[in-house]
């Protein structure tokens, strides 16, 4: 298993700078997900890994060992690919046999007809055969392995290809947004057995997508990475709590953060919507972010009001949208208790606490604050 | 009740012209199988039928057999046209998959190259090409007839523009499994343009098959002519144009196209709405 580093890299496509400069160090056995809108460089980042793509500068080590000047397959690495990649004229077990046939047999044992009379071949395609199955067992697609891809659903076609990563023992699992082409409840299961197998192999797994769910539930780390930088690395906790730039507390968590418009007192308060916080920071005095996740809010009571524009019931939670006015301001808060929802039109009050609340500057980069008091302790505070 | 419609007009008249049209195109086809099936007096007489009175197609044939070693002429094409296609594929698939799907300088020129390459007519070069050939003493040979063809620049085009629709995640996939530039294009790619491939061969083996100019140009032997040319060549034997026979050779050297076109109809179709060329 393996350790990727990742230094100064950077990578341009006909002068546009798609990667400025990233430096990244995947540990041995981590569930690592780079995590970003579309065109943030995250796929590239990960086909600069498998040495898919040149880098302009900078390199790449894996197990301290540099793979710049490696072929892709020679770096034993395994991609699974959104579109999964499944060669569409062999079978299943073909499919998965590849990467060992081309690893185990030489030249002349591959060749189509002749191969196939050269006693040592048939050796060593008893051993592929033992090998395929035991994977095809693990993934239980073993019913499937005389079938071609076409005759498989989205589903059985994913475990094809993971099988297809996993039967060559690689260094390192390499996953280009390999759930999103499923649809959404067979995404949900796939996300738990892909989480399992990472458990059960104790792999390096680099996992590009950009859906934060999928990178929250899996990941023991995750990566945000914005226009062609790598924002902030950490676990799913510490990225939801404690963004360290507002894009990417906007980007994880869905409902978004809600964002209001705040103003850094000259003494060193901070006011919101004309009501002052229970905080105090050091920056300097002026404009900032005020970032409160539709969870914080209390629905109910509180300094600040709201209209009910649109509730949103799930039947577990529910999500009310507050239009607050004179601000032209949109808010969404996370209720629990759906049997007790505010009317749609209806005025309700609404708080946060203080420890809810992450402040942001004018450039987006957080901004570090101290409580003055706890205002009301409802629940244990998080981090 | 009726729900029948009445029959628009337009239906009718489009099938009128269809119809009339077929008729032409069929015309000496039929009088082709007529004229073979036809004894040499009934072909001259002055009266016009389709249907001979006195059946001899199996004494044209014979004769035709007995005139001309037509199984050579045939054989021939069936080798011409075969490594023809095969060296066509062997250069076009490698090329287009250049084309397609690497990253190099100059790609595109090469490209529009190729494009440009499809509008020169092969008569515009034969000339040249037959001094190359002169001058390289190989005149008169299968290699006369199989060199100039080999590199089909509509085939690099064709097989270009169906590798462009394979997904780069496949010839990615087949990095990452260690499969080489080569044997990506070979394991990889042919298999998945087969429908391209075969769209290819129809035309391409038609086109040789049929061709006329080019073995005329550069074969002398007679045990090297291909169909059209042996058949041509049956017309001046001293003997006199005698049209039965020379009728009977013609069904048979067509034959194997008409053979081939009634078995693989569908491929044929499906290879010309692939390309867009009527």
């Amino acid at each position: 298993m393996a350790q990727i580093e990742l230094s100064a890299i950077r990578k341009s496509f006909d002068g546009t700078d798609v990667l400025k400069g990233i430096d990244f160090r995947i540990e041995d056995g981590e569930f690592i997900s780079l995590v970003g809108p579309s065109g943030c460089g995250k796929s590239t980042l990960l086909r600069i890994i498998a040495g898919l793509e040149p880098q302009n500068s900078g390199q790449v080590h894996i197990d301290g060992r540099p793979v710049d000047a490696i072929r892709p397959s020679a770096r034993n690495l395994a991609m699974v690919f959104q579109s999964y990649a499944l060669y569409p004229h062999l079978s299943t077990f073909d499919n998965i046999a590849v990467p060992l046939r081309m690893r185990r047999l030489s030249a002349i044992e591959r060749l189509p007809l002749l191969g196939k009379l050269l006693p040592a071949r048939r050796a060593k395609e008893r051993h592929i055969r033992a090998d395929v199955e035991g994977i095809a067992e693990q993934l239980d697609i073993a019913p499937l392995l005389r079938r071609k891809p076409g005759q498989l659903s989205g589903g059985q076609r994913q475990r094809v290809a993971v099988g297809r990563a996993m039967v060559r023992e690689p260094l390192a699992f390499l996953f280009d947004e390999p759930l999103s082409n499923l649809d959404a409840k067979l995404r949900v299961h796939m996300r738990a057995e892909l989480a399992e197998l990472h458990r059960r192999l104790k792999a390096t797994f680099v996992y590009v997508t950009h859906d934060q769910a999928e990178a929250m539930t899996m990941s023991s780390r995750i990566a945000v990475m914005m226009g062609g930088e790598l924002i902030q690395a950490g676990t799913p906790a510490e990225i939801y709590n404690d963004p360290d730039d507002i894009r990417v507390a906007e980007f994880i968590g869905s409902p978004k953060i809600n964002v209001l418009p705040g103003r850094i007192r000259k003494d060193a308060g901070i006011d919101v919507l004309g009501t002052a916080l229970k905080l105090s920071c050091h920056a300097a005095t002026g404009e900032c972010r005020v970032g409160v996740r539709p969870e914080r809010i209390d629905v109910g009571a509180g300094p600040f009001s709201g209209t009910v524009v649109h509730l949103e019931n799930l039947g577990a939670e529910a999500f009310v949208h507050l239009a607050i006015e004179g601000a032209g301001l949109r808010l969404i808060a996370r209720l629990a208790d759906v049997r007790h929802l505010p009317a749609m039109g209806s005025s309700v009050a609404f708080g946060f606490a203080s420890d809810a609340v992450r402040i942001f500057d004018p450039a987006g980069k957080r901004i570090e604050i101290r409580l003055e008091q706890p205002e009301r302790i409802r629940e244990p505070a998080h981090v | 009740m009726s729900y029948a419609h009445p029959i628009p007009f337009r239906a009718i008249l489009r099938h009128v012209l269809l119809i009339a049209g077929a008729a032409l195109m069929l015309a000496p086809f039929i009088w082709m199988i007529s004229t073979a099936s036809k004894p040499q007096t009934e072909i001259f007489s002055s009266e016009l039928h389709l249907i001979p009175h006195q059946f001899a197609l199996a004494e044209n044939l014979r004769e035709a057999f007995a005139k001309a070693n037509l199984l050579r002429f045939l054989l021939n094409g069936v080798i011409v046209t075969i490594s023809i296609f095969v060296l066509q594929v062997m250069v076009a698939l490698p090329a287009a998959y250049a084309l397609a799907k690497l990253r190099f300088h100059g790609r595109e020129t090469l490209f529009a190259l190729v494009l440009f390459g499809i509008l020169i007519p092969p008569q515009a070069t034969a000339i040249p090409v037959f001094l190359m050939l002169h001058k390289a003493g190989l005149l008169d040979s299968y290699a006369a007839l199989v060199l100039p063809f080999t590199i089909s620049v509509f085939g690099i085009f064709l097989m270009r523009q169906f590798f462009k629709t394979v997904p780069d995640d496949l010839v990615d996939a087949a990095r990452m499994d260690g499969i080489s530039e080569f044997g990506i294009v070979w394991r990889v790619m042919l298999p998945a343009a087969i429908p391209a491939v075969t769209a290819f061969g129809i035309f391409s083996v038609v086109a040789h098959w049929n061709d006329y100019f080019w073995p005329l140009i550069v074969l002398n032997s007679e045990q090297l002519r291909t169909p059209p040319l042996a058949v041509a060549h049956f017309r001046n034997n001293e003997a006199g144009t005698s049209y039965g026979p020379l009728m009977a050779a013609a069904m048979v050297i067509i034959a194997p196209l008409v053979i081939a076109f009634l078995f693989a109809q569908r491929r044929f179709i499906e290879g010309i709405t692939l390309t867009g060329i009527k």
